[in-house]
């Protein structure tokens, strides 16, 4: 009797399951049948009542049906939080095309990025970088670099003075006395300086009241003409990326001796000036306490736009003070 | 400098080198050189004579012309020119040729009548600015132009120019012989001299001491002088150097000038007093009247050539009209002087005038060379105007040629150079720069300069003359050896690159403005009280003085991006500003200061859902995520006393401890209008004060393993009392187990009166070395809600 009945709950809850759609109702279910207080509890605490050899008999049925029972019912379970978590998923989707959260990154400016590359570049050689004043003293900006009075290069119309002994400086040359001033009769030395120079220009594609130079300076023991080279030709490869033919040839400054421009061929624009540098004049290390006899150096300059033109073929060196965004921002990925 | 190289073969032997040949070598030596003019064949056009023309049967404004152009055969050519008559000479394209701009001359008939080739303009043959008769009309030819002669013969065409750019210390390459010296010494080639230098009169006679400014001072007489145009090839030689032909007497001096350097001057000797001349400084009020027909009043310091009657010219600058040279001369004072460089400058500078001698005069020339040019003008006029008579040379002040001997050390080239010559080598290169060498012992030598070089005065002059002719591209390249400093910033340099960095991936563009501003723009300072410093002289109202403060610039960028239709600006810039010393320090201050703003932001998000942040509260955000990268604990934010330009109500001050680090705020309205700008947020920040608070290094404290307990207080407030106050209330009340208070709601509105408002913190508690009871957190908890109810009348909101 107990068998059949066993057998009778089995088929019966097999059935009800299978019917059921919702969790809730398989819950209730199965509190319902295999609860402490179900049907199949309820059942077997009719076994005491049985003779003692039908007992392992009942006993294992019940165990396999209880297992039965459980069994499908999780399985069950399992399917329909599969398909609640299904439809859920679906209720949640969205378009993953439209536009994300903006976060957008700005842009560094194209003179500040190329100044960093070129600082890195120098720095990668063994050189500290160095500032100066803008605002600058006619002696460190021309007298010590052996510009004296009366020399074309301090035409009021090249310079913008705020008075008569002091100026803008229209170069960067102007940190190199004080620097070597401050370093004396150390060496080695190597320090860049970048910065902002000033003259008297009217602005145009290619003309800028203001722009940016770096001044790169070495004092040392065995420093050549070699050396300058070498520190060139490294830097132009590094900068530009690529290996542009580059010509060397000689020139005039009056703080270098002898004195040295540096052309590279741009693929359109042919023999292109690029930077200006030379031997340290022996009268500059003199008068900053170098031996000039022991100690050699050479100093090299050049304009950060002209640089910038080049490397991002920027055809207005008016662009860059403009600051139209949409020339800026073409810099994010710089 | 334009070079003629037909003209330059004169001097230097350079049989069998190209003219881009000789560019691109001075180039590689030291002087950049380019070809100017091409040689051009004109092939085609040949010189014609017009043997008559008549009236065009049908057609009044039509000339029918007989022309030779040398041929068995006269040509007619029909031609619209109203300046054709018998007997002058043109140039004739005939029939087959291709005109410089490409029309080709076939036989045509013009109103019925053939013309068999054409008759040409100064335009059509390109040499606009060639001929001294420039005219309306047809070209008209020298009566000495060879019949049916190419009209490129004709022109000097077949000549190459070249131009250099001259570096400021290579005076000797202002003339053809400095050139010849330097493409000689460039292909060791033999240089030609025309003439030996002239005897010379030194004269004793007494006479008024020069001024110490005139260096060197020769004349030479020359008489009975027919005043005409120069020859072709003359004219065609100086045209080619830039240099427009007038006549004879002018175009020798020109001549003589292109050829030494050496300006020189012609009086006419009937007007003025040889005995009594004096190179002198002008006295005050002088006058003069100068060749150009302006009276002007001579500069103090000005040099002045006078006679005792009135001052003749003003040396170096412009002679005088008094005693110029006219149709009627025939007897001219030929004048070679040198004077002071400095002081010819200042002068033709005060009196703006600048004359091709004045420009050369004021790069300091070589005195030795005056009796020469003089006596080659004497020469060159004797060949043009074959009756004329020269005077001796007579040197009135003599130059006083400084002989310059330099040592010279094979080690020091080497140090230089870096790289090993031999004793031979080096000698070799002096040879061919005709420099005098000798060898004083092994690796010395004893090297003379030449007058000609005054940009030579030390060893270290002679080592890039080796240098630049040895070839800077024949020198090894090497890097850097001995001991290897290490290359590195400084902190404040990584901090400035840190903080662009932030700024940049916080969304901010950085611009780069310019220093110069307008007087106006000193708004928006930190530095009201500084007066912007003036430049001398300004270029322009625009860029007058050093600007006290970034962010009028970046308002310009601003207006600028919006006239254009830009949206979402955010710019920041990092820049110095200059300020006037209290005290009389030789340099202004140099202050850096960081600003930016942000405007006309979009609403571009697409979904109400997502916020929509103000400007104020975003920019605020990008200066709190930019201090908090830099490790500064303690900024704070205050409502800030209405200043001028700033929304009265919408401006914090940004402070660290006592100091003031800047503002952030709106624009006021007003001003937003006056640069049509929409709601802009804008800050500044004395980038200095902000490096210097930079901490040392990052303060780490240990992290806790217990749980933090969290207590959330709705608060009701008064509307006025800024949540700043309050959050520093709860900081100040909890005790140290408050590890941070946060706030997650704002509000106002209906349930709460009109005149307060619901704020509401997130309070967590921890300690580090236990877990917290309930007890403990309450007893804080509620020492918070104590405080903030005392002081700030805040009452719990149910």
């Amino acid at each position: 009797m107990v068998q059949e009945k066993l057998l009778a709950l089995k088929d019966e809850v097999s059935v009800k399951v299978t019917q059921i759609s919702e969790l809730d109702e398989l819950r209730n279910l199965k509190v319902h049948y295999l609860g402490k207080k179900g049907e199949l509890t309820a059942l077997l605490r009719g076994m005491g009542q049985l003779p003692s050899e039908m007992k392992p008999v009942i006993g294992s049925l019940a165990n396999e049906v209880r297992q039965h029972l459980q069994t499908i019912i999780e399985d069950k379970e399992h399917q329909l939080e599969q398909s609640a978590l299904q439809s859920a998923l679906e209720k949640e989707t969205i378009d993953v095309t439209l536009p994300g959260y903006p976060c957008s990154i700005g842009s560094l400016h194209p003179i500040t990025l190329v100044l960093q590359e070129i600082e890195d570049i120098f720095k990668g050689m063994g050189f500290q970088v160095a500032e100066g004043p803008e605002v600058e003293l006619d002696y460190y900006n021309f007298e010590a670099l052996n510009i004296p009075a009366e020399h074309p290069a301090r035409d009021e119309q090249d310079s913008f003075y705020i008075r008569p002994d002091t100026l803008l400086r229209t170069h960067t040359s102007s940190m190199q006395l004080r620097t070597l001033e401050q370093r004396a009769p150390q060496v080695p030395l190597r320090i860049i300086g970048p910065g902002k120079v000033y003259r008297r220009d009217v602005d145009d594609a290619t003309h800028s009241h203001q722009f940016t130079q770096v001044e790169a300076l070495v004092v040392d023991r065995d420093v050549s003409m070699k050396e300058l080279k070498g520190t060139l030709l490294e830097f132009l490869e590094r900068i530009f990326g690529a290996k542009f033919e580059t010509r060397f040839r000689p020139s005039f400054f009056p703080f270098t001796e002898p004195s040295m421009e540096v052309d590279i061929l741009h693929p359109k624009r042919g023999w292109l000036e690029i930077l200006g540098s030379g031997m340290v004049h022996p009268a500059i290390l003199e008068r900053v306490g170098y031996d000039s006899e022991e100690f050699t150096g050479f100093a090299v300059g050049m304009g950060a736009e002209r640089i910038a033109m080049i490397k991002y073929d920027i055809e207005d060196i008016r662009h860059f003070y403009r600051n139209d965004l949409n020339f800026l921002k073409q810099f994010v990925a710089g | 400098m334009l070079v003629s190289y037909e003209w330059l073969s004169e001097y230097v032997n350079i049989e069998g080198i190209a003219p881009e040949e000789i560019a691109s070598a001075l180039t590689c030596s030291g002087i950049e050189a380019s070809i100017k003019r091409e040689a051009t064949s004109l092939a085609g056009i040949v010189v014609g004579q017009i043997l008559s023309a008549k009236k065009h049967p049908s057609a009044d404004r039509l000339n029918l012309c007989v022309v030779n152009v040398g041929a068995d055969e006269p040509l007619e050519i029909v031609c619209g020119a109203s300046n054709v008559a018998p007997s002058v000479k043109v140039a004739v394209a005939t029939l087959g040729t291709t005109m410089p701009g490409g029309l080709k001359i076939k036989k045509a008939k013009l109103r019925g009548v053939e013309s068999c080739g054409m008759i040409c303009s100064e335009a059509e043959l390109g040499l606009t600015g060639f001929a001294s008769n420039a005219s309306e009309g047809i070209l008209l030819l020298d009566h000495s132009a060879q019949i049916g002669s190419n009209v490129s013969d004709y022109f000097g065409l077949t000549d190459t120019v070249i131009e250099l750019e001259l570096t400021a210390n290579r005076t000797d390459c202002l003339s053809l012989i400095g050139i010849a010296y330097e493409v000689a010494a460039i292909f060791d080639r033999e240089v030609k001299i025309p003439i030996a230098p002239p005897a010379c009169i030194v004269d004793k006679a007494k006479r008024v001491e020069f001024t110490d400014k005139c260096l060197a001072y020769a004349v030479q007489k020359i008489s009975k002088l027919n005043i005409e145009p120069s020859p072709r090839w003359m004219q065609n030689r100086l045209t080619a150097m830039g240099i427009r032909p007038i006549n004879n007497v002018v175009d020798v001096t020109n001549y003589v000038m292109l050829e030494t350097g050496q300006p020189l001057h012609a009086f006419d000797y009937s007007k003025i007093n040889i005995n009594t001349l004096e190179v002198r400084e002008a006295i005050a009020q002088e006058r003069i009247v100068t060749l150009d027909g302006v009276e002007r009043a001579c500069p103090k310091g000005a040099i002045l050539i006078a006679d005792s009657a009135q001052p003749l010219a003003v040396a170096g600058v412009m002679g005088g009209l008094n005693s110029a040279v006219t149709e009627e001369t025939t007897t001219i004072l030929l004048e070679a002087g040198l004077f002071h460089p400095a002081q010819v400058r200042r002068t033709s500078r005060q009196l703006g005038l600048r004359s091709e001698s004045s420009s050369r005069f004021e790069k300091g020339l070589n005195g030795e060379v005056l009796p020469y040019a003089l006596a080659r003008a004497a020469s060159l006029y004797k060949e043009l105007s074959p009756t004329s008579v020269a005077d001796a040379v007579r040197v009135f002040k003599a130059y006083a040629a400084p002989k310059k001997i330099l040592t010279l050390r094979n080690q020091r080239v080497q140090k230089i150079m870096g790289v090993r010559l031999s004793d031979d080598e080096v000698i070799d290169i002096f040879r061919r720069l005709r420099f005098g060498i000798e060898q004083a012992k092994e690796g010395t030598y004893a090297v003379e300069v030449p007058n000609r070089r005054p940009d030579i005065s030390l060893e270290v002059d002679l080592i890039e003359e080796i240098a630049r002719l040895y070839g800077y591209s024949r020198i090894p390249s090497q890097m850097l050896t001995g001991t290897q400093p290490v290359g590195m910033y400084t902190k404040e340099q990584k901090w400035l690159r840190e903080i662009r960095a932030a700024l940049r991936y916080l969304g901010m563009n950085e611009t780069l403005t310019y220093t110069l501003t307008s007087q106006d723009e000193k708004r928006l300072t930190r530095y009201p009280k500084s007066q912007p410093i003036n430049i001398s002289l300004p270029m322009s109202n625009e860029y007058a003085v050093l600007r006290t403060t970034l962010l009028p610039s970046l308002l310009e960028v601003a207006r600028y991006n919006v006239r254009r239709g830009q949206t979402d600006l955010a710019l920041f810039e990092m820049s110095t500003l200059y300020l006037e010393h209290a005290t009389a320090e030789p340099l202004p201050q140099e202050v850096r200061e960081l600003a930016g703003l942000i405007a006309a932001r979009e609403a571009t998000l697409w979904s109400a859902e997502l916020p929509q942040p103000q400007p104020f509260y975003l920019l605020k955000g990008i200066l709190e995520a930019l201090f908090s990268r830099l490790g500064l604990t303690g900024v704070r934010f205050q409502k800030h006393e209405p200043a001028a330009d700033w929304h009265p109500g919408r401006t914090a001050q940004i402070t660290l401890g006592e100091k003031s680090l800047g503002l952030v705020g709106e624009l006021h309205p007003a001003l937003a209008k006056e640069y049509s700008l929409p709601a802009t947020a804008l800050f500044h920040v004395d980038l200095g004060l902000l490096l210097a608070s930079i901490p040392e290094r990052v303060n780490y404290t240990k992290v806790s393993k217990y749980p933090k307990v969290t207590r959330d207080i709705a608060l009701v407030v008064d509307k006025k009392i800024p949540a700043g106050d309050l959050e520093e209330g709860i900081y100040r009340s909890a005790g140290e187990l408050l590890e941070k208070a946060t706030l997650f709601d704002v509000y106002w509105g209906a349930q709460i009166d009109a005149d307060k408002k619901g704020v509401a913190y997130a309070l967590n508690y921890r300690a580090h070395d236990r877990t917290l009871t309930d007890d403990e957190v309450d007893i804080a908890n509620n020492k918070v809600i104590e405080y903030l109810r005392k002081q700030f009348g805040a009452a719990l909101r149910s």
